[in-house]
C-alpha cells in the first residue's frame, strides 16, 4: 500500500498523516480499516515506566597525567560503576546502589538514591561527582581521580537499554496474609491492589504484536530524545501465548535501545526508588508504526479491551517458578480501577504513566508532523515467533 | 457541629501533660487520634480529628497555644511534588481514603489533600516520592 521510503517523501512534504495509537481506535471505529488505511501513515506509540535494565556509558576524556580507571574501582556520586571497559569509559547502570546503601537490611529498604537517579541528574545538566581508582600503569601512571562531571563535558554519554518496553507484563497480587514488597510496588494482603504495568492500547510493542514494522534500526523517541532500536532485548519471547487477536497475553518481546543521551530530557529519565525491591529507571519510550497495509493498522488500533493480561500471585507462586495465572483480564478493566478476583473487587494501580504514554505518543506526532523526525527502515529484524526463539529458565547444574 | 482534622506539635517539656484529656473534659470535644508518634528530638506530633460545638473548639485551640502546642491544619503537611509526580498511580489502590484517584479523562492521577489522613502510606511506595510530608 505504501512504503517507509513514500512516507518520509511525505513527511518532507509536510503531508504526512499521523495519528496516535489512541485516536486510531476512534477514527477506525469511525471509518473502518480499508479507508483508515488509505488515510493514515503513521500510528505513534508512547510508553513510560520503570525498567530496570537501563544505563548509560560514559567516556569521560583522559585526565593529566592519564589515568586507566578499567580494571580499576569507579564511583558516580557513590554509586559504584562498572570499569572492565578501557582507560576512561565506565558504565553506570540504573539499578546500581552505593556501597553503603543499607539495602534490605531495614526491611522494607528504601532505595533512596542509585544509578537511575545519577542519570537524571546528569541529564537535568546537573554536576555530578566521580572518583576513581587504579593500579597505575607505565603509560596510565595515576592512580587517584576526584572530580566534578557535567554531561556537557564528557566526550560520549550513550543511554543503552538492554531490556526495555516490555510487550505486555503481569497482572500483580498478593495471596499471602502479609504486605509485600516487589518491582511490582507494594501489595497489600489478601488481594488488597492488583499493580500492573503497561499502556495497553498506547504501548508500543503492543501495538505491532508480531514485530512486523519494529526492527534493528529502528528510530524511536527514547527519554525525550532521539533513539534506537539496538538488538532485541533480553528475555525476548516471541512464543508467549497470544489471544486470537494475534496480541501476546503474557509477558512476550523486549527491546534493546540506544540513544544519545545528551539529547534526552528529565522528564523522560526519571529515577524511581522501590520500596524494598531497589532503584530502576524510568524510561519514556515512543516508537512510530507505518501503516504499510491493512494487517499493520489492524493490530495498531488494537484497543484495551483487545488486549489481555495475566493476574500473578507475587507472594509464592512468582518467586518460586510455579506457572499459572489466577486470572486473566484486559486493559479495560484494569483501567477501570478494580478488577474482580476470588469474588473480591480488588483496586488496581498502574506503575506505567498512561498519561505521560499519551504524550509521548503525542509528541512524537508532532515531531513527525512538523518533518523534525523519519521514519527507518529496519535493517533486521527482532526474532519473530517463526524464529523459535524463546526465553528459558536457567538450568542449574551441581558444581562438582 | 465542627470536625476538623488537626496536628499537634507538642514541645519536649509538654510530652507527659495530659493534654487530650483536657480537650475532651474541659472542652468537650471528641477525638479519633489519626497518628501519633515522638521524633528523635523528643517532640510530639499528633493528628487529631476533633469534633465538637464551633465555639468550644475555639476555646481548645485557644487553650492549646496558650500552654505552647502548635497547631496546623492536616491539609498543609501531605503535599504533592507535582515536578515529581510521574502520575502513574501505584498510590492509587494504596490510599486507605481515595484522596489519590485516577482522573479517567486525563488519566492523571488527582490528589485532594482535604481528604488526606496523613497516614504516610503513599510516601515511601511512591516510585519517585513525590508525595512528601511537612510535620
Ligand atoms: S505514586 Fe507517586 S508518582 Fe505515582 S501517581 Fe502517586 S504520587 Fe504520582
Ligand atoms: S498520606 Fe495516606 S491518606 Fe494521605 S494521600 Fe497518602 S495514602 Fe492517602
Amino acid at each position: 500500500m505504501r512504503t517507509i521510503k513514500e512516507i518520509n517523501e511525505k513527511i518532507k512534504k509536510g503531508e504526512v498523516v499521523v495519528v496516535t495509537a489512541e485516536e486510531v481506535i476512534d477514527l477506525v471505529k469511525e471509518k473502518g480499516i480499508k479507508k483508515v488505511a488509505t488515510e493514515v501513515d503513521v500510528v505513534t506509540t508512547g510508553t513510560f515506566g520503570p525498567m530496570c535494565s537501563s544505563g548509560a556509558y560514559f567516556n569521560i576524556g583522559h585526565s593529566k597525567p592519564r589515568i586507566k580507571i578499567g580494571g580499576g574501582t569507579c564511583n558516580i556520586n557513590d554509586v559504584p560503576c562498572y570499569t572492565g571497559f578501557a582507560a576512561v569509559d565506565i558504565y553506570l547502570g540504573a539499578t546500581a546502589v552505593p556501597d553503603d546503601d543499607p539495602r534490605n537490611k531495614v526491611f522494607p529498604g528504601e532505595f533512596k538514591y542509585g544509578g537511575a537517579h545519577v542519570i537524571h541528574e546528569l541529564v537535568a545538566g546537573k554536576d555530578v561527582r566521580l572518583d576513581a581508582t587504579a593500579y597505575g600503569t607505565d603509560c596510565y601512571p595515576r592512580k587517584k581521580l576526584e572530580t566534578l562531571l557535567n554531561i556537557k563535558d564528557l566526550n560520549e554519554a550513550v543511554l543503552f537499554n538492554i531490556r526495555n518496553c516490555y510487550q505486555n507484563y503481569n497482572v500483580a497480587v498478593n495471596l499471602s496474609d502479609k504486605a509485600i514488597y516487589t518491582y511490582m510496588g507494594m501489595l497489600k494482603p489478601n488481594l488488597g491492589n492488583a499493580n500492573y504495568c503497561s499502556a495497553g492500547q498506547l504501548s508500543p510493542l503492543l501495538k505491532d504484536p508480531y514485530y512486523k514494522t519494529i526492527g534493528i534500526g529502528t528510530k524511536i523517541f527514547l527519554g525525550g530524545g532521539i533513539g534506537y532500536v539496538a538488538w532485541h532485548g533480553t528475555q525476548h519471547n516471541p512464543l508467549a501465548a497470544r489471544k486470537e487477536n494475534g496480541i501476546p497475553q503474557a509477558p512476550a518481546g523486549t527491546l534493546a535501545v540506544i540513544g544519545d543521551l545528551k539529547g534526552m530530557k528529565q522528564e523522560w529519565l526519571v529515577g524511581v526508588s522501590m520500596l524494598g525491591y531497589g532503584v530502576s529507571l524510568a524510561v519514556g519510550i515512543g516508537v512510530p508504526i507505518p501503516i504499510l497495509n491493512e494487517d499493520i493498522l489492524k493490530y495498531a488500533s488494537a484497543k484495551d479491551e483487545d488486549i489481555y493480561a495475566q493476574v500473578v500471585d507475587y507472594s509464592n507462586n512468582y518467586p518460586q517458578v510455579i506457572s499459572g495465572s489466577l486470572a486473566e483480564v484486559n486493559y479495560a478493566q484494569l483501567k477501570s480501577g478494580k478488577i474482580n478476583l476470588r469474588s473480591k473487587d480488588v483496586p488496581t494501580g498502574n506503575l506505567s504513566s498512561y498519561s505521560k504514554a499519551r504524550k509521548i505518543a503525542e509528541s512524537l506526532k508532532e515531531w513527525i508532523k512538523k518533518g523534525e523526525f523519519s521514519l527507518t527502515e529496519a535493517v533486521a529484524p527482532l526474532p519473530q515467533v517463526e524464529s523459535g526463539y524463546t526465553c528459558k529458565l536457567l538450568k542449574e547444574r551441581p558444581v562438582v | 457541629m465542627v470536625t476538623k482534622r488537626i496536628v499537634l506539635h507538642f514541645p519536649r517539656r509538654l510530652v507527659d501533660q495530659p493534654i487530650v484529656y483536657k480537650l475532651v473534659k474541659e472542652y468537650d470535644l471528641r477525638f479519633n487520634i489519626l497518628k501519633a508518634s515522638v521524633t528523635p528530638q523528643e517532640e510530639g506530633l499528633m493528628v487529631l480529628e476533633l469534633s465538637g460545638k464551633k465555639e468550644s473548639f475555639e476555646e481548645a485551640m485557644k487553650y492549646l497555644a496558650s500552654c505552647g502546642v502548635n497547631v496546623q491544619p492536616l491539609s498543609q503537611d501531605v503535599i504533592r511534588n507535582e515536578d515529581k509526580c510521574t502520575n502513574c498511580g501505584v498510590c492509587v489502590p494504596i490510599c486507605p481514603v481515595s484522596a489519590l484517584v485516577v482522573d479517567p479523562k486525563t488519566r492523571k492521577v488527582v490528589f485532594d489533600n482535604k481528604k488526606c489522613i496523613a497516614c504516610e502510606l503513599c510516601v515511601k511506595i511512591c516510585p519517585p516520592r513525590a508525595m512528601e510530608v511537612r510535620f
